[in-house]
């Protein structure tokens, strides 16, 4: 018995070891026995070879962009700083002529400073926002009337570029920064009186014209609120119409209709939701203008046809067998739905509701009309507060004259595209982790 | 044999996920809490693939599992009816409209006035100037902008509409000078240019030997033998911008309306007004956009091009680009204060009257506006590349200011 096992496993292994090499696709393209063949093959290979060259162009597109705004943004995430000897004069804080304690300080540095335009390139030094920050210092320590602090000051955003750029060469040519700015700004950096610091400006400020002041925590608080409105309003209204849809709506022309028209405006520009919000929202329901609440709305109208889409599509995919099985158990059509078809849809209905957030949190056509697009410097703190959001920032920041705007713009594009991601990997967080393969 | 085809322990096999405990499989049945805890006897007879154990349900242990939808819609109406009581107080926020070059100086003041003041920051809107006059005439009341800013003076179809709509008492506030400059890429020579020679570069038609034909002009020497010979390409705002409505108006128009040839070829004087702001579209004048940063930033990546824009940016932008002389004069902060640079406009704020004492603040912050230390000679409008008004007038301004509290 063993004997034959052992015979005819030897006869097996021979005949594996007897058999042509296995068809492959190499084989035949390096030795060709036909016109034709080889005809075919170099068809095969100028496929392959296109398809690769196209990933590769639209790859360099992408590392492109990535690169402009890492390179451009980066440096806005650090911020120069002097140290300047500040006396608070008690006449002086009564008066809240803080600009003038500044100055002063400034002027204790460097005496010799006494022509009245050299004067103006002195203080410009500092930020024109170093008041109000002196101002905040006061009010939170009153105990430092009369004395004498040294305090690190931001200074302003030309400072602050030819610092972290070190553009000494450009300065020469004539530029932003004078020859005796340089002179100075020289001088504080050897006496160790001028460092850089983490940007924290950037993140708890609103909108300013002082590129150094500027920060995007108005605008990010802004689209949070205005997409918290957008879910509430879009993701009830969306379900609930597929559902209906879906499940209940008898199949006639008039229900045709309907789809043919969801279908279509979410094919629609962002824009004409804009006008839409602004006669409806704004003219018929008077909302307050430039707020959040009415944003959300119009983001809301643009995406619930997605979202239809979508919750339509994810029930589609709930196999029959499920309703026909709780039908046969004795459910009535609504508990079928709630109790079985909607909770297995729930996956792709959540996938599809937060693909559509993402494109409703990169938009700012429709919010062009309801008066969104506008310097808003205060931190919105309820929904009928004015508000802008993120990209409405970059888009803003980039129609700036100063040259500190460029890298303020490029840092605001880089925390857009981190919550792009984030949302994005939610979305597929939640498909691979909950989706049903049927 | 069957043992051996169906490999048990490895569940995950059939569903195509990883192998993970399931919220939900065999806890209904209440006996065992995974897969490899069951003896393998059973596994064969109550084995089936993992997603259709999600569905079985043993109805003495049924629970209704909507709760979770429940929850979600609950708290999102929830979020809805905590949105809806919040109204807006009345004019709690100074709003303003309009022109896009004065944009850049009101928002200065407005940050400067919502930190220094207990008043809320005004809220600033870019939307031209004639897009402000539109919101600004559609009526009085809370919903409608205070402020309308504008790079030129209103005009009578405007102020029509405004009176329309119950908007009947405006004040203009002057607030300072705006020059608009040619300058181009500080890697090529500066130009010096006069008005007809920017007048023949750019219009659409231009008399040759007293005709009038299509702009034959390809470099800038056709135009004027003293001149470079260089392509001429000249990158500027497109018709919707004030900057391009006043460019046309104190550049072309002067060199143009009293030709003999065009007057041959539009005896009335209003066509012969729009012919000659007509500029040229076989891409020799190229419509960059709204946005004046760009101009800036093409004028570097080509340094034979010129741009069209106004003094804030040039300003801004001194290392980079440098402004042409145009006629004689180049465009300085002293020049255009001057009035000797000659392509300069006036910028204007309007005011409802209707609105002070309503609006809280807005008084105050015009006459922060034309105050000594932002409008004045040395104020900090000035370091934004705002050419302050001579000071009887700005004296004016904000005497007109202080009127309104009244």
């Amino acid at each position: 018995m063993i004997k034959l096992f052992k015979r005819r496993t030897r006869i097996a292994m021979q005949q594996v070891k007897k058999k042509k090499a296995p068809f492959t696709y190499k084989a035949y393209s390096k030795k060709p026995k036909h016109k034709w063949l080889k005809k075919r093959n170099a068809q095969e290979r100028r496929f392959k070879r296109a398809g690769f060259i196209a990933i590769l162009i639209a790859f360099l597109f992408l590392a492109s962009l990535v690169w402009n705004v890492f390179s451009n943004g980066y440096s806005a995430f650090t911020e120069a700083q002097i140290r300047l000897p500040i006396t608070f004069q008690a006449d002086l804080v009564e008066e809240r002529a803080y600009r003038k304690i500044v100055q002063n300080s400034l002027l204790e540095i460097f005496p010799n400073v006494k022509d009245r335009k050299e004067k103006r390139a002195l203080f410009s030094l500092a930020s024109r926002n170093a008041p109000h920050l002196l101002k905040e210092l006061i009010e939170t320590n009153p105990e430092l009337i009369g004395n004498k602090e040294y305090i690190w000051i931001p200074t302003s955003s030309a400072v602050s570029i030819f610092y972290k750029q070190r553009l000494y060469e450009q300065a020469k040519r004539g530029g932003k920064i004078t020859p005796s700015q340089t002179s100075w700004i020289t001088e504080l950096a050897r006496s160790k009186n001028m460092q850089l610091k983490f940007n924290t400006a950037f993140f708890k400020n609103g909108d300013s014209r002082e590129a150094e002041q500027a920060g995007v925590r108005a605008s990010t608080i802004g689209s949070f609120l205005t997409i918290l409105v957008c879910i509430a309003m879009a993701f009830p209204l969306g379900v609930a119409t597929a559902v209906y849809l879906e499940e209940f709506a008898p199949k006639n022309w008039f229900t045709d209709f309907i789809e043919i028209n969801i279908n279509n405006l979410a094919a629609v520009p962002a824009i004409i939701f804009g006008l839409l919000g602004l006669s409806i929202y704004l003219n018929m329901f008077g909302l307050p203008r430039s707020s959040s609440l009415v944003g959300g709305m119009i983001l809301a109208l643009l995406i619930l046809p997605v979202i239809v889409i979508a919750t339509r599509n994810a029930l589609q995919a709930v196999p029959p067998s499920i309703r026909n099985a709780a039908a046969a158990l004795g459910a009535t059509p609504t508990q079928v739905v709630f109790h079985h078809t909607l909770i297995y849809a729930l996956p792709g209905i959540m996938t599809g509701v937060i693909l559509s957030i993402s494109r409703a949190f990169g938009e700012t056509a429709p919010l062009l009309m309801i008066g969104m697009v506008a310097f808003i410097a205060d931190v919105p703190k309820t929904l009928t507060d004015p508000a802008t959001t993120l990209p409405v920032q970059v888009y803003l920041w980039a129609n700036n004259p100063e040259l500190g705007f460029v890298e303020k713009t490029a840092a605001a594009i880089m925390i857009l595209l981190i919550f792009m991601i984030l949302i994005n990997l939610l979305a597929i967080y939640i498909r691979r982790r909950f989706e049903i393969k049927w | 044999m069957i043992f051996t085809s169906i490999n048990i322990t490895n569940n995950s096999a059939y569903s195509g996920v990883p192998n993970r405990p399931c919220p939900m499989d065999i806890n209904h049945f209440g006996v065992t809490k995974t897969f490899s805890q069951i003896p393998a006897v059973f596994k064969t007879a109550f084995f089936v693939p993992k997603n259709r154990i999600n569905n079985i349900k043993p109805i003495h242990n049924f629970k209704p599992k909507e709760n979770i939808m429940k929850k979600t819609l609950l708290s999102l109406t929830a979020i809805m009816a905590l949105a809806l009581p919040l109204q807006a107080e009345a004019g709690e926020h100074i709003q303003i409209v309009g022109s896009s070059t004065v944009y850049q100086f009101i928002t200065v003041v407005a940050e400067e006035f919502g930190n220094s003041t207990n008043y809320k920051t005004p809220i600033v809107e870019s939307t031209g100037t004639g897009g402000g006059f539109k919101l600004f005439c559609a009526g009085l009341g809370d919903s409608y902008p205070d402020i309308s800013n504008a790079s030129r003076t209103i005009k009578n179809s405007e102020e029509e509409l405004c009176a329309k709509n119950g908007v009947k008492d405006i004040t203009e506030i002057k607030i300072g000078f705006d020059g608009i400059v040619l300058a181009n890429s500080k890697k090529a020579g500066r130009y010096e240019l006069s008005k007809d020679q920017i007048f023949l570069a750019l219009a659409k038609q231009v008399p040759v030997d007293g005709k009038l034909v299509d702009n034959p002009h390809q470099n800038w020497s056709d135009v004027d033998a003293s001149l470079p010979n260089v392509r001429i390409e000249v990158y500027g705002p497109p018709t919707t911008s004030g900057t391009r409505d006043a460019f046309v108006e104190l550049v072309m128009e002067p060199s143009c309306k009293d030709l003999p040839e065009f007057k041959a070829a539009y005896p009335d004087k209003n066509i012969r007004k729009k012919m000659c702001h007509l500029l040229r579209e076989d891409g020799r004048y190229i419509e960059a956009g709204e946005n004046d940063n760009l101009i800036v930033q093409k004028l570097q990546s080509n340094p034979r091009a010129l741009g069209i824009f106004g003094f804030s940016f040039l300003d801004q932008s001194v290392d980079i680009v440098q402004g042409s002389i145009i006629a004689g004069k180049e465009p300085t902060f002293e020049n255009i204060s001057k009035g000797s640079y000659s392509i300069s406009r006036s910028l204007y704020v309007y005011v409802k009257n209707a609105h002070v004492g309503k609006t809280s603040g807005l008084q105050e912050f015009i006459t922060e506006l034309v105050s000594n230390e932002a409008a004045g000679e040395y104020g900090y409008l000035s370091d934004k590349g705002l050419i302050p008004l001579p000071k009887n007038e700005l004296k004016t301004m904000q005497d007109r200011a202080s009127a309104l509290q009244k």
